[in-house]
């Protein structure tokens, strides 16, 4: 008799060498992925992943699980669809079932102004050759027959995206899993082990400071998220980045009434079922900066008020528990991947809310910028430089107004 | 107290008398139903575990009002026509609208110096204290009357018999004048300066009334007397009906007078289980053995069994309970044990049908939790107890680990004084500590210490079969595979075993699972610790949260003064930021294309009129309003002279478009601007920005004025003609009233303000009235212009025109990657001064050649309107594979009557040198051919402004 | 919820306000004398530190004014607030 299901992928904790080939400062998902890659693709697996708390304990535990590369922007369709074709071998690459359910994410739209900019994000999203579709309400409520897609909405249902390869994957199995693979090629994982500063030779970063000892590092890859900031200004580095709380919630188990995932940017709404039945929820970024894991109630309250006006069925569902983490975001909403100012030390941050669906691919890209002392192709858009030349990838549409 | 009212319920479609006053679990084991539910995974039988929130089987749906699609049945209170079932481990969500329109719920805001959770008597002796000290007091209790773990017990306090010492607390404390007490009500969370978030059921709420509330509470300071939970000790078949914590079963005879079981065995490791025993003696249950795994029991308690006759099985445990028939409880397997749980001796069987086990007690923290406190372990007390507390934030009772009544009552009451001592606002000051705890174990009162037990083991116990997390129904065989497979953070064996993540939060298996990793690994229990208590504390149904937040109320509408008239000729309406605007006004037998064309082709040829009253309206006045515009607008404000408008563009720092209007110079101190209907707000948040934190200096000041003004936007080759009439005493010919002009006048009898302003390109009268004249004004102009085929014009005419124009729209031409320059707004922008923006488009990417660039469309067929958003390929690109170079997409796409065919706006790469050439818009699967065109399409020369 | 303690009203909730970011960044005299790189540092560059942090909140909802405040960003601690530009309390240690 037992209910864990999933057999349980090997790793182990240990205690980290005087020095590495590289040093990842960050065993999210991002960390872990680099790790691996570095190892698998560039023969680099005198590698060690630095964790301050427990492994893959961040962001990576406490998001929606959410992966999808409907996006606007070459660049960032670029960057997602790299990592939703990685997700799909996933599984394959690593020996282990991460649970990717290719369920299908709507992306609603409730006003004109939605839909002229759902429509132009379909289309781009074609011809960059990633399945989208453009659905009427109709189409929706066939797709997802409790959503409320009625007249008689604060913001009606107009339509929406529907990305059919989309879906959610289980979090905690795909960071285990990296780990496990990570640790068969070589790398060297170690918790409890927060990195406090770095080591330099003029403007070359040879290693870091953690609270178990210094450790030497041919080079360095910050992968901390939120983090980043604090870290980066031990070397006197500043970044375009913002860290806030970010709030997801679960329901009680139920049975199964959502096979698709359901995105409403407008009134914060991101739902999905997970597969042991509970309903998983994300709500949007807390306004304030914050570290403390933790956001304000009434964004909770908020969100909840739109989802059971999308959802009539919600209303009874209960709100087990909430929790949060620290998404360090950019002015333009997209990550940044790639050199620094220190020879020897890689960024990749900044990825906001779109973390964990590009894991794969960031991991991937991260680890070849990091081998070849250059941007990978993908994380090219992606540089610094762009807040200084003005080249943004802006995802999130500033102006969202209208006559 | 329960009274003798006997009412009818349902349980799994059987009829059942029961007490109210009861819980349903209390009623369920009162009428003999052993088996409550079952376990989601394994379909293994569930019974009631537990009495309060940490019940981790007894699952039920509650389908009467106010329903549920899953609930402890401990938490469910026995009501007239309650209806429930017990769940196989998955709720259900009520299908169609089963609550009836009665189930009502709102949210109440409420301050006050102290907040006390928990009505025990530690709760009820703080909120006496803090009253007695003069400050605003909320006693917030889960009861349907105050008295906690008390309620029913016989014991006194300072001599006083608890039912009177209760009634006496409670009286007072309703007598005061400042303290609210709230009762059923569960504080579900605490968050940052003092806030609680609380879920009071009402079902005395009077008709029409909420039956749920959700208080927000903002406290000066809190005391936690939320009292402990009760842990078990595992083994194999602990999940099995019948087996319950033993504090429960005693609670359930004590408080409730339930007590349905013919022959009990207690097992624990502390004094409280013997007491336990004791008191399930006294209240009539046959006591067939106790076994207690510490060799030395508390002499006192140990006495007590022995009075009673009862036997004491000292170094004992229970290895293994035994199922009958129906697949509950009927016997349990005793055997000595040592000091780890481990089986020393021989078994023995003794039938039983109540399995009473308690592995102690801990503080309920979890309030404490929400903001970071980690609790630390006691070993002399067997229990994680609070550690240093933050600032105003107090502990008192059991849930400072304090077990006596009395000694939780002092330390309420020095609690409750303390909290009412500190400051009233968070982070004003110190706040005394927490209270020290005292000891109930001491060997002067006849007792001794407890002993910290998680699980028995005997030489042939199936781990699989020891059920740790009995709502998740993960076993101590997951525990020990998780760590096998490298697990060593209690984190990662949550969440690879599930423990701890069911409805109950794992209160009956947290600090089991603490104690048995330790025990695995070879750690400490503050090493090892416990998983993050995450609020809420108990469920809130999300209809809670949304509160009456729903329907219409999600959001506020804004709605025009000239709104029913709309409503009345059958508009169609968008939704516009929070505005309700006419889109377009359907005739009979129209579809919106009919609609449009004929609303464009009247403001082309006659007149139409349009309700522009959403335009976001500030006033922006002092002595430097025009310096101060000149540097929120890309052109210049400053230089515009009094009685003129112009059009201006704000941008973003970073050089972005993100709004646009017109300026009115009113006097050389005040202008009137108007910005886009739904940024009126962060326009002028915007403004207060730059004049508050940048230019101090600057006077200037800021007032909304929107909803002040109504406005009638009257255009097309006849308004003049209807301006005439509606204003005979303003002159509104073409020289005495020019382009870009206004003046203040009498129309259709009331003050106005005018504008010969416009989108249209048409000669346009912008008439602005005090709001409330509105509607008045805008059926005046209706009238007036009735001879001349006045039509009524919504957004979706107005949006052609102005696109016949080149006009743009902030929003559909702009996305927040746009310049001014990519707008072809070139002309609007000064390059004499500095402006907010201005910098950023000298960056290179800002000044690229190859930007998209602002370009009319036409398509090859003119027939054919191409979608907006549709994507722009080179024509050489035709069927071409994925990836497709994209140059650009359709931001605004209409059929045209004045220009009897259709076209679009677009923005295309390098798209202001490449008019003339041919590119696909595709849209899904289509490809259409359009030729680049300059954006301005209809009257380039401007020869019809002036009519 | 937070609660912020608007200089002119009191302590209000969060709900309130709309919030501005680090506070103290002045908007250069001379952006067009400005490098590039300076200039992207005004636009994008801002302290994000996990601890005190002198940040702006806007009284939307109240009497309309700007505020610093130094706020904990560990723990959501106010230590006091004050008009833009005003003194806030020495940073605790």
């Amino acid at each position: 008799m037992t209910a864990t299901t999933h057999p349980a992928p090997r790793w182990t904790s240990r205690d980290p060498e005087s020095g590495y080939d590289v040093v990842v400062v960050g065993s999210g998902g991002h960390g872990l992925a680099t790790a691996y890659h570095l190892a698998r693709d560039h023969g680099i697996g005198n590698v060690a992943v630095l964790e301050k708390g427990w492994l893959a304990g961040g962001n990576m535990a406490r998001n929606t699980a959410i992966i999808r590369s409907n996006y606007l922007w070459d660049a960032s369709a670029g960057i997602y669809e790299h990592a939703l074709r990685l997700w799909e071998g996933l599984a394959d690459d690593l020996g282990r079932d991460v649970l990717l359910s290719q369920r299908g994410v709507l992306n609603l739209a409730h006003t004109l102004h939605d839909v002229r900019d759902s429509v132009r994000r379909v289309n781009a999203n074609r011809l960059n050759g990633i399945d989208a579709e453009w659905l009427g309400p109709d189409e929706v409520k066939k797709l997802v027959p409790i959503l409320d897609t009625g007249p008689s909405l604060r913001y009606p249902v107009m339509g929406a995206t529907y990305q059919p390869r989309a879906g959610i994957a289980k979090h905690d199995l795909v960071a285990w899993g990296y780990a496990e693979a990570a640790e068969r090629l070589g790398v060297h994982l170690v918790e409890d082990c927060e990195v406090t500063g770095f080591q330099r030779s003029g403007d070359r970063v040879v290693g870091v400071h953690t609270t178990r000892g210094p450790i030497a590092a041919g080079r360095v890859a910050l992968a901390a998220a939120g983090h980043t900031s604090v870290l980066a200004a031990t070397l006197g580095l500043r970044l375009p980045l913002q860290s806030h709380p970010l709030q997801a919630l679960v329901t009680e188990l139920l049975e199964p009434v959502l096979d698709t995932v359901v995105m409403s940017n407008a009134v914060h709404v991101y739902v999905s079922q997970a597969d042991k039945g509970e309903l998983v929820m994300g709500a949007g970024i807390d306004a304030y900066n914050g570290y403390g894991q933790r956001g304000s109630f009434a964004t909770i309250e908020h969100e909840l008020a739109a989802g059971v006006a999308l959802f009539p069925l919600f209303a009874q569902a209960r709100l087990l528990r909430t929790w949060g983490g620290t998404v360090d975001v950019t002015p333009d909403a997209s990550p940044i991947i790639g050199l620094t100012p220190f020879s020897g030390l890689y960024l990749n941050c900044g990825w906001g809310t779109g973390g964990f669906k590009a894991t794969p691919g960031a991991g991937h890209v991260f680890a070849d910028t990091i081998a070849n002392d250059r941007p990978h192709p993908l994380a090219a858009p992606y540089t610094l430089e762009r807040f200084t030349t003005g080249a943004l990838v802006d995802e999130h549409g500033a102006a969202a107004v209208a006559h | 107290m329960s009274g003798p009212e006997r009412v009818e319920i349902v349980f799994d479609g059987r009829t059942l008398a029961a007490r109210r006053g009861l819980s349903l679990a209390a009623a369920l084991l009162e009428a003999g139903v052993r088996t409550v539910s079952t376990g989601a995974a394994t379909g293994r039988p569930r019974g009631v575990y537990g009495i309060g929130a940490e019940e981790p089987g007894a699952f039920v749906r509650v389908e009467s009002a106010v329903g549920a699609p899953m609930a402890a049945a401990t938490e469910v209170a026995v009501e007239d026509g309650l209806r429930a079932s017990g769940l196989a481990g998955f709720a259900r969500l009520p299908a169609g609208q089963e609550e009836p329109a009665a189930v009502r719920r709102d949210k109440v805001w409420a301050h006050c110096d102290v907040c006390v959770v928990g009505g025990g008597p530690a709760g009820l002796a703080a909120a006496r204290a803090a009253a007695d000290a003069g400050a605003r007091v909320i006693l917030a209790g889960r009861g349907a009357e105050f008295g906690g773990g008390l309620t029913g017990a016989a014991a006194a306090i300072g001599g006083v018999p608890e039912r009177e010492w209760r009634a006496g607390q409670a009286a007072a404390l309703a007598a005061a004048a400042e303290v609210r007490l709230l009762r059923r009500t569960v504080v579900t969370g605490r968050y940052d300066h003092g806030e609680l978030i609380a879920l009071q059921r009402r079902p005395d709420a009077p008709a029409g009334g909420a039956l749920e509330r959700l208080w927000h509470i903002r406290a000066g300071a809190v005391v936690l007397a939320t009292g402990g939970a009760e842990r078990p000790i595992a083994f194999e078949g602990c999940d099995l009906p019948g087996v319950m914590l033993a504090g429960a079963a005693a609670g359930y005879a004590r408080r409730f007078g339930v007590r349905p079981w013919r022959s009990a065995v207690v097992f624990g490791c502390h004094d409280e289980a013997l007491w336990n025993a004791a008191e399930l003696h006294d209240a009539g249950v046959r006591i067939a053995a106790v076994a207690d795994a510490r060799p030395e029991p508390g002499a006192a308690p140990a006495a007590a069994l022995a009075e009673r006759g009862i036997a004491l099985h000292r170094g004992h445990g229970v290895l293994r309970a035994r199922g009958g028939a129906d697949g509950t409880l009927d016997a349990a397997v005793l055997a000595p044990v040592d000091p780890a749980g481990r089986a020393c001796g021989d078994p023995v069987e003794v039938p039983c049908d109540l399995l009473a086990v308690s592995g102690g007690h801990d503080p309920v923290l979890d309030l404490a939790a929400h903001t970071g406190l980690r609790p630390r372990w006691s070993a002399a007390r067997a229990a994680f107890l609070p550690a240093a507390l933050p600032e105003g934030l107090h502990c008192a009772g059991a849930a400072a680990g304090t077990r006596a009544a009395e000694d939780a009552v002092a330390e309420g009451a020095a609690a409750g004084a303390a909290a009412a001592a500190g400051p009233e606002v968070p982070g004003g000051g110190a706040a005394p500590g927490p209270v020290a705890a005292r000891t109930a174990h001491g060997a002067a009162d006849g007792g001794a210490p407890p002993m910290a037990l998680w699980a028995t083991a005997g030489p042939d116990t199936d781990e699989a079969a020891v059920v740790v997390d009995l709502a998740r129904e993960a076993t101590l065989a997951d525990v020990r595979a998780a760590v096998a497979a490298g697990r060593s953070s209690v984190e990662h064996v949550k969440r690879s075993t599930t423990i701890g993540t069911g409805p109950d939060q794992g209160r009956t298996s947290g600090v089991l699972l603490t104690g048995l990793l330790a025990a695995m690994l070879g750690r400490g229990m503050d090493e090892v610790g416990g998983t993050t208590r995450r609020p809420p504390y108990a469920p809130i149904p999300f209809a809670a949260l949304a509160g009456r937040d729903t329907g219409e109320f999600l959001d506020p509408v804004r709605r025009t003064p000239m709104h029913a008239w709309h409503e009345a000729h059958g508009a169609v309406f968008e939704d516009v930021g929070q505005w309700k605007r006419p889109r377009y006004y359907p005739r009979e037998g129209e579809d919106m294309g009919a609609a449009v064309l004929r609303e464009c082709r009247a403001a082309r040829s006659g007149a139409a009129v349009l309700d522009a009253s959403t335009l976001g309206k500030i006033m922006v006045a002092g002595r430097d309003a025009g310096v101060f515009l000149d540097a929120m607008y890309t052109g210049m404000a400053s230089t515009l002279k009094v009685g003129r408008c112009r059009y201006g563009i704000m941008c973003t720092a970073d050089g972005m478009v993100f709004d646009d209007g017109v300026a009115v110079r009113l006097a050389d101190d005040r202008y009137l601007i108007t910005t886009t209907s739904g940024n009126a707000d962060t326009v002028l948040a915007w403004l207060e920005e730059w004049a508050q934190t940048e230019w101090p200096h600057l006077c200037v000041q800021f007032t909304p004025v929107t909803d002040h003004w109504a406005t009638v936007s009257l255009t097309g080759p006849r308004s003049r003609e209807i301006m005439a009439g509606l204003a005979p005493r303003m002159d509104v010919s073409a020289a005495g009233f020019k382009f870009m002009t206004w003046r203040d006048g009498e129309v259709a009898g009331v003050p106005a303000r005018v504008l010969r302003v416009g989108f249209t390109g048409e000669l346009t009268f912008e008439i602005n009235v005090a709001a409330h004249y509105g509607a008045a004004v805008w059926e005046a102009v209706q009238d007036a212009g009735l001879e001349h085929g006045i039509t009524a014009y919504g957004t979706e005419t107005m949006h052609v025109l102005r696109a016949e124009k080149g006009f743009i729209v902030v929003g559909h031409e702009t996305d927040g990657s746009v310049t001014p320059l990519d707008a072809g707004m070139g002309w609007a922008v000064s390059t004499k001064k500095d402006f907010v923006g201005r910098r950023s488009l000298a960056r290179a990417d800002s000044a690229r050649a190859d930007r998209g660039q602002l370009v009319g469309l036409v398509p090859d067929d003119p027939r054919r309107v191409l979608a907006e958003g549709a994507q722009l390929v080179a024509a050489s690109d035709a069927g071409a594979a994925p990836p497709v170079p994209m140059q650009g997409h359709v931001t605004s796409s209409y059929d045209s009557a004045a220009l009897g065919r259709s076209f679009a706006l677009a923005l295309l790469r390098g798209g202001r040198d490449r008019h003339g050439e041919r590119v696909l818009a595709v849209h899904l699967d289509e490809a259409t051919p359009a030729r680049v065109v300059d954006p301005v399409f209809y009257d380039k020369e401007g020869s019809r402004r002036d009519g | 919820m937070l609660l912020i303690p608007c200089p002119w009203c009191g302590p209000r909730d969060e709900a309130e306000f709309r919030y501005g970011g680090q506070a103290g960044i002045g908007y250069p005299a001379d952006p067009a004398a400005l490098s590039d790189a300076a200039w992207a540092e005004y636009l994008f560059f801002r302290d994000n530190p996990s601890g005190w942090f002198a940040e702006r909140w806007f009284h939307t909802a109240g009497c309309r004014r700007w505020c610093d405040a130094l706020r904990n960003t560990e723990d959501n601690a106010i230590a006091g607030a004050c008009p833009p530009g005003g003194t806030l309390p020495e940073v605790p240690r």
